[in-house]
């Protein structure tokens, strides 16, 4: 029952992703604005990352970049960005759109927003099916099926013909993720796939998508703004901050010992069981940098509290502190 | 599905008793008398009560109603006080000349709004759009009866190509599908056309824009959808309001041909409005527009059915 679904030729120590100096610009207004600095990634076959981040951060824009679904009149892909061996700025049209879902597949935050209200959920499966791989309408459907179950959604043969607005929010994320696995892609993008649902429900769609990730071999980059679900799924952590990456690392080395100082602000301001009753939350004061006129330094320099002169002296570079484990921060080891 | 359309009619009942109600008070309300119109000047107080008695002027109004609605019913819409014919075969003739220019014009409308809008919507801020968007603004606010005139100068006066007024030759009143009734439909409902396709344009650009800013249209990329696949859901989605608007469209250009029909000389209902009350013709009056209001509440229900039928979010209940 898995063994269609999974990639034979995936090999299990290849750069799947591959990303270098990855520049999003966003034109029209007065001026460029730069959303996404300079991102160096890789992942491999099996593997998943979370990229860890708040609002405006530049972590959902990475991640559409990786697809090219940003709007292509008002937008500038920069760098270097190749997966599964296609050099992906270079793609044209058609080997684009075989390219998206084929090669990478995205899961959306909302479900809801994400499906289209109009169309059966098994016929939008089906439709993916048919796309690209030429298979029948009803080959297509039977490809849905195969896939409800797979993410075990309650009698799938009758959900099929549900629209979006008839399944509850933790049925519908399940049919996004059947609906992002239908043609076997090899990488999986999922937008903070979590944060539009309960929080029981939260769990159980991140257990599936980790057990879907083993079986399948897929690798797999989430976005999340939460610490918690970056723990629960991902085997390494990227933390952005105003459109850079400043600490990469296991997600033992990032949460266990966190170099960067905003990577330990975000940690300190979380809430875990041992926080004490009736204090309030630690945060970090300021806020995120203006994309439109960034900080001359490290990003997070205006807030840091370790911050010294030399911090605006253009972006850190990275500094290695284990195999594996970096930060952008000229003061890692300081307090 | 069936139980939801006989709801539906249930509830258009009442709304079409109520709509035979005030077309009924309507007549009663207008100052004048209706006899003053065929009555000679000098016709003695004898005379005028005979007159009254004959039409049933007499009795009580409600009694009045009831003997015109039960008439109604019946398809007795009584007869014409200039013509002396029946009101219903006057009307359905009409009806059935205002039906066609309607139609036509709806098509015309509906098909260059919607391919406007899909434009305006898809190339927004750009200067296709500002040329759409300036055709629609100018379809909804030109008034039409100059817009008839200025055509009928053009293709009937100085190039001669088109029939300036009429349905037919030598004044036929009963429209045929032939070539040559074609050709006298061209001008009126080309001129009509203009309200709707600015309308729906304007409409379907709103729609077009607002749909394709939703996530579901990135989904449908993310999953390697062609642009023209992606054309398809949008027109999946827009198709609801779009018809919904159409049908309402259908409906005023039924209703609101007076001047249109006036300067063309189209023997429908806004002809038949005109003259019926020029001519202080009440019976006549009061059926034509009895009979636009249930087309009406005929054609609101249509457009519900088709709505429901076409999203699957309304309920049908």
């Amino acid at each position: 029952m898995n063994a269609p679904l999974r990639h034979p030729e995936v090999a299990a120590d290849a750069a799947l992703v591959h990303v270098r100096g990855l520049t999003v610009d966003f034109l029209g207004g007065r001026k460029p604005v730069r959303a996404v600095g300079g991102v160096d990634l890789d992942l491999k076959a099996g593997e998943a990352l979370a990229l860890l981040g708040e609002s405006g951060s530049g972590k959902s824009v990475t991640l559409r970049a990786l697809m090219r679904l940003l709007p292509e009149k008002r937008t500038r892909i920069g760098g270097t960005l190749r997966i599964d061996g296609q050099d992906v700025l270079a793609l044209r049209k058609k080997s684009l759109a075989a390219f998206r879902g084929g090669t990478v597949a995205m899961i959306f935050q909302d479900p809801g927003l994400a499906l289209d209200p109009v169309y059966r959920i098994g016929d939008q499966i089906a439709e993916a099916v048919v796309r690209h791989e030429g298979a029948s309408h009803a080959q297509g459907r039977a490809r849905a099926l195969e896939l409800f179950e797979r993410v075990q959604i309650p009698s799938a043969a009758r959900r099929l013909d549900n629209y979006p607005h008839e399944m509850s929010g933790g049925m519908r994320q399940r049919a996004m993720i059947a609906l992002a696995l239908a043609c076997r892609p090899k990488v999986l993008l999922a937008d903070e796939p979590t944060t539009a649902l309960d929080a029981t429900v939260q769990i159980q769609i991140l257990l599936l998508l980790r057990e879907l990730q083993r079986d399948l071999g897929l690798a797999v980059i989430f976005v999340t703004h939460d610490v918690g679900v970056a723990v629960q799924v991902a085997d390494r952590v990227a933390v952005m901050y105003g459109g850079h990456l400043v600490e990469v690392g296991s997600s033992g080395e990032v949460i266990g010992a966190p170099a960067h100082p905003y990577t330990r602000g975000l940690l300190a301001s979380r809430i875990t069981p041992d926080s004490p009753k009736g204090v309030r939350l630690v945060t970090i004061p300021g806020s995120p940098p203006d994309l439109a006129d960034p900080p001359p330094g490290c990003p997070f320099a205006p807030r840091c509290t370790l911050a010294v002169p030399a911090c605006d002296d253009g972006l850190p570079e990275r500094v290695a502190l284990a195999p594996g484990h970096a930060a952008r921060c000229i003061r890692v080891g300081a307090a | 599905m069936i139980l939801f359309i006989l709801k539906r009619i249930g509830y258009a009942a009442p709304v079409a008793l109520g709509v035979s109600l005030v077309c009924f008070l309507l007549v009663h309300l207008a100052p004048g008398d209706p006899l003053s119109a065929i009555l000679p000047v000098d016709a003695t107080a004898e005379m005028q009560a005979q007159m009254r008695a004959a039409y049933g002027f007499d009795k009580p109004l409600p009694v009045q109603y009831g003997i015109w609605l039960w008439k109604v019913l019946h398809g007795d819409l009584g007869n014409s006080i200039a013509t002396g014919r029946p009101v219903l075969a006057e009307v359905s003739r009409a009806v059935g000349n205002s039906l066609i220019l309607a139609a036509s014009a709806t098509l015309i409308g509906f098909t260059f709004g919607t391919f406007f809008g899909f434009v305006a919507g898809y190339a927004r801020d750009s200067w296709l759009d500002r040329v759409a968007s300036a055709v629609a603004v100018f379809g909804v606010s030109v008034p039409h009866y100059w817009l008839g005139i200025v055509l009928v100068i053009i293709f009937s006066a100085n190039l001669g190509w088109l029939p300036p007024t009429g349905a037919g030759p030598q004044g036929s009143g009963n429209w045929w599908p032939d070539l040559e009734h074609l050709r006298y439909l061209v001008l009126p409902a080309v001129t009509m056309s203009v309200i709707p396709m600015g309308v729906i344009s304007r409409t379907v650009r709103a729609l077009v824009g607002d749909i394709l800013h939703q996530d579901f249209v990135q989904a449908l990329r993310a999953k390697g959808l062609s642009e023209f696949g992606v054309f398809r859901h949008v027109v999946k989605n827009a198709a609801p309001t779009a018809i919904a608007i159409m049908g309402l469209q259908l409906g005023y250009l039924l209703g609101g041909s007076i001047l249109v029909e006036t300067v063309f000389a189209w023997p429908g209902t806004g002809f038949l409005l005109n003259a019926a009350i020029f001519q202080r013709d009440l019976p006549l009056l009061q059926g034509t527009i009895l009979v636009l209001a249930m087309f009406f509440v005929t054609l609101n229900l249509l457009v519900d059915v088709v709505q429901t039928a076409l999203d699957p979010r309304i309920e049908r209940a």
